[in-house]
């Protein structure tokens, strides 16, 4: 038995496929999940995935998180749940109050899309224990509102609990504070970061295979549960 | 009676009596509007048309087109049961009015032609021309393109695999913005803008019309600039909403999986007027349109800005009464917005009601098919022996080491030679996980389908100067550079797109580049096997009296039977043997030293020469199959040397090369039909096989590896010292 990985198609949700391919490919059964019903369909771990929810108009992601399927996600979360937002599904994890913080505009304004290098800070998360706390992976980064905010109390209290799950090396590309390129709950079954595992699943379409990690550590889990 | 405002919409006198003598009467105000829009250079291509003929008469023999030209875009076929469908449009005069808008919805139209033949689309491409770099408008220009294709093209998840940006006088008041979509399919699915089937619905799908975008074809595209005609042609700009369009497409692609359309037509030029006509008399059909049930985001709109409106994100579907509500829950599933505007008739004609009242009654083939065609007069321009006669032999070459490291290093920092990662990094270029090369590689490589290894190269090239010096084999030069550079990568070169890009064609002078161009086109196309699938003429790019350099750009598709075989441009190790294939000629004329060093554009461009071209295509795709090379790099603007600069640059290695008797000429010649490969030292051999089977000239240079470019007996030249030469220009001007 593998485990059922579900990815929510939001209108406007970009790397849905992807994401359904990179869970596949780490050897979950990919499960598409739709925005406007309340049902996770037994899945065992849901992602949020890149795009632009909603045309992220208001702000990204902030419509999204109104959405029915985020209800059922919220409330799973709070049992235990893993779920993963990638880039705008990081968005919609922050507006939904999963993750503290908040992202706003490159601080280029531009729109930056680049092989990113990250260190992954926190590797006993439900989508990093695959790999080794400090090691360093290369992924593509891409986005106009990736700059991670949140006010100082809070940053040090990330810090200081060892909730900054992933940071920018060799170069922060938005301007996000202290580098941070995602985060995690307390309990470590929800993590949000702005680069995109999914496109580093196969050197062949991406800069690496670094980011399938992600997908096995949480199939790893839910496996061996 | 008074006069009809036919003249303001931009009819002549001649076609204002032609319309009269269609009805036999007045034609309405509606109407009028309609014969407007269909009937201009942008749509009716009256000014083209004979010209472009050629690309049918001189089609080599193929058996791999599943749709031809004239429809929204040409569909290949590329094995295993799939195909492709490619096109390459310009949005020009919108985009230098409204620079974000007008480039983002060129992205948008031309997805939603590719689309409209049944596709998903899957990348993007886009070639912008601007003025100089350092001119104060360029930077306003350049800014608000780039961010339009990447607001838009990200927005809609496509990758931005490629493309070209160009800096050139030229187009100082008259940038090009022209965008090219791919998309994929099984052969069964392919859908035609058809409405066939009396008592068959037609459904508006997508955003509401509003007043945006009236007369865009007609008095912006059709038109030249004149000098304060910028600004105050702002509402003739479309407005795009990508976010609209994406699920526009995903609704499409939803209807055509189930088989719920019979003939499906994108919304672009001339809105409503050309889905309606068109469909209506492809089809061979009538049709009935009760034009007020048309949702409006302002309601005091008159009929006739609701028919020539330009508003995006609006699809025109052909649906059998019995699928009217599976197709509108399906629309309503995906928040798009639905609704039967009128039905197929059997009586030929195109009938519009605005509140019962008959607004419109014609043929539909008045407006789609049988607009006026013209045989321009054309000549050779005065200034053009004159011109071709100013070569470049006087100017002063450099001789010494020293000065040709100068030269190599100011050419690889120069406004056309550097980076253009500040312009690709604002575009995503991972999102549908099928991207194996992109920019800065030579050419696009996608894989078309999960389960597949097979993929399709894409390139888009162009050059101005040397259409000028001579459109015939500018245009032939334009082709054999994309052909080229799909080549490089491994793939198959299978088929042609091309974008036009002139002044007016009132002017003589322009008709006869645009006459040798298309001349040199479509002989290039013959020669080379590969046949024109559509494209795009793009007329009256010119402010005042001065037309752009002639502009032919031209879009080449390739197959490539394993993506895993693709060979990337830059070299990939340390101790690879260096190898150029092709002769090298004293070319310089219209070159990037010529103009870069010495502001000279004046003689002959390059001599294309395409069985070389051929021969060089066919050894690449052979030692790509064979897996011996570990990179392959064409050679074109800036020649050898700058291919060398960008082959060191990319992964960072460096190489060693021993150049032939003048160095100058090894270096900056830009002779077509040369690329530089690599490959390991036991490949060698086989390689030269391949190549004397095909009578190619080769010639070992050296080898790859250390930290700068050392060109034996002349000059060494560290790679970061390039490499910040290279990457600060874009950004020292537009960031």
């Amino acid at each position: 038995m593998t485990a059922r990985i579900g990815v929510v198609t939001f209108p406007g949700s970009l790397d849905d496929r992807d994401a359904l391919r990179a869970a596949g490919a780490a050897g979950a059964e990919p499960v598409p999940l739709w925005h406007g019903d309340h049902d996770l369909r037994g899945v065992d771990a849901v992602v949020l995935p890149g795009g632009f929810s909603y045309g992220d108009y208001l702000r990204a992601g902030a419509i999204a998180s109104f959405s029915p399927i985020m209800a059922e996600v919220v409330a799973a979360a709070g049992k235990g749940l893993p779920v993963l937002g990638i880039c705008n599904g990081f968005q919609v994890l922050c507006e939904s109050g999963l993750l503290p913080g908040a992202l706003i505009r490159n601080a280029g304004l531009h729109f930056v899309c680049r092989d990113q290098r990250l260190r992954v800070e926190s590797a006993d998360t439900a989508w990093t224990s695959e790999y080794a706390a400090g090691a360093e992976i290369v992924v593509p980064v891409k986005n106009g509102e990736g700059r991670y905010v949140a006010d100082d109390a809070t940053l040090d209290e990330l810090e200081a609990a060892g909730r900054v799950a992933f940071r920018y090396v060799g170069g922060n590309p938005n301007g996000a504070l202290r580098d941070i390129a995602g985060v995690r709950n307390e309990a470590g079954n929800v993590v949000g970061l702005m680069p995109h595992p999914e496109h580093a699943i196969d050197p062949l379409t991406g800069p690496s295979a670094d980011g399938l990690g992600i997908f096995t550590s949480v199939l790893k889990q839910l496996t061996a549960a | 009676m008074s006069e009809q405002p036919y003249a303001e919409l931009g009819l002549k006198d001649d076609e204002y009596e032609r319309i009269c003598a269609i009805l036999g009467r007045r034609p309405s105000d509606t109407e009028l509007a309609m014969y407007s829009v269909m009937w201009s250079e942008h749509c009716s291509y009256k000014s083209s048309k004979v010209h472009l003929r050629q690309f049918g008469e001189k089609a080599p023999d193929t058996d791999i087109l599943l749709v031809g030209m004239g429809e929204n875009a040409g569909v290949v076929d590329v094995g295993d049961g799939l195909a492709v469908t490619f096109k390459v449009e310009s949005h020009n005069h919108p985009s230098y009015v409204e620079p974000y808008q007008g480039a983002a919805t060129g992205v948008g139209g031309i997805v939603r032609d590719i689309l409209t033949m049944g596709a998903r689309p899957i990348a993007v491409m886009d070639s912008l021309r601007f003025g100089e770099i350092d001119q104060p408008d360029t930077r306003r220009l350049v800014g608000g393109v780039v961010a339009g294709v990447g607001g838009y093209g990200n927005c809609l998840g496509l990758p931005n695999i490629g493309g070209e940006v160009v800096f050139d006088p030229t187009y100082a008041g008259n940038p090009l913005v022209n965008a090219l979509c791919l998309g994929v399919m099984r052969h069964e699915q392919i859908q035609l803008a058809r409405a066939e089937g009396v008592g068959n619905k037609v459904v508006l799908l997508g955003a509401k019309t509003g007043r945006d975008g009236i007369g865009g074809v007609s008095v912006l595209a059709s038109a030249t600039f004149n000098e304060e005609g910028g600004p105050s042609k702002r509402p003739s700009v479309q407005v795009g909403d990508p976010f609209t369009e994406k699920v526009v497409i995903e609704c499409c692609l939803e209807l055509f999986d189930r088989g719920l359309v019979t003939g499906i037509q994108d919304l672009g030029g001339a809105g409503l007027s050309c889905a309606t006509s068109e469909t209506a008399s492809h089809g061979g059909s009538g049709m009935r349109v009760e034009l007020d049930l048309v949702p409006l985001r302002e309601p005091s709109m008159t009929p006739v800005e609701v028919i020539t409106s330009e508003s995006q994100e609006r699809m025109l579907a052909i649906v059998r009464p019995d699928d009217v509500e599976e197709v509108l829950a399906l629309c309503a599933r995906w928040g798009v917005l639905a609704t039967v505007i009128g039905e197929v008739t059997e009586t030929g004609r195109l009938e519009i009601r605005w509140h019962g009242e008959v607004v419109v009654d014609v043929p539909p083939a008045s407006l789609a098919d049988e607009g006026p065609i013209y045989e321009r007069p054309f000549a050779r321009p005065d200034d053009q022996d004159a011109l071709q006669a100013d070569g470049p032999e006087k100017l002063v070459r450099p001789r010494t080491g020293g000065e040709l490291a100068d030269t190599l290093l100011r050419l690889a920092g120069s406004p056309n030679l550097a980076s253009r990662r500040w312009v690709t990094e604002q575009y995503d270029r991972y999102v549908l996980g099928g991207t194996v090369l992109a920019m800065p590689h030579d050419s696009g490589v996608v894989r078309l389908v999960d389960d597949s290894d097979r993929g399709v190269a894409l390139a888009l090239d162009g050059n101005g100067r040397y259409a000028r010096l001579d459109p015939y084999a500018g245009a032939q030069l334009a082709l054999a550079e994309a052909y080229r550079n799909v080549s490089v990568s491994g793939a198959r070169p299978l088929a042609v797109t091309n974008c036009l890009n002139f002044g007016s064609p009132e002017d003589p002078a322009v008709m006869w580049q645009f006459a040798e161009a298309t001349r040199g086109l479509a002989d290039g196309c013959q020669e080379l096997g590969v046949p024109v699938t559509g494209g795009n003429v793009s007329f009256y790019n010119q402010t005042g009296a001065t037309a752009i350099h002639p502009t032919p750009v031209v879009g080449v598709l390739g197959v490539i039977e394993d993506v895993n075989r693709r060979v990337p441009s830059g070299f990939t190790r340390a101790g690879d043997v260096v190898i150029l294939l092709g002769e090298t000629y004293d070319e310089v004329g219209g070159s990037e030293w010529a103009w870069v060093v010495h502001g000279h554009l004046g003689g002959m461009p390059p001599q294309p020469r395409l069985a070389a071209e051929r021969a060089l295509s066919e050894t690449l795709q052979a030692a790509a199959a064979e897996d011996l090379l570990t990179s392959a790099h064409d050679l074109s603007d800036g020649g050898l040397g700058q291919a060398l600069v960008e082959a060191a640059l990319l992964n960072g290695i460096g190489a060693t090369v021993t150049l032939a008797a003048d160095p100058f000429v090894a270096l900056f010649s830009e002779t077509a039909a040369r690329a530089v490969v690599t490959c390991a030292d036991a490949d060698v051999d086989r390689l030269l096989e391949l190549v004397a089977e095909r009578d190619l000239v080769v010639t070992r240079l050296g080898r790859t590896g250390g930290d700068a470019l050392d060109v034996t007996g002349q000059f060494t030249a560290p790679l970061a010292q390039l490499r910040e030469a290279h990457e600060a220009t874009l950004p020292r001007h537009l960031a």
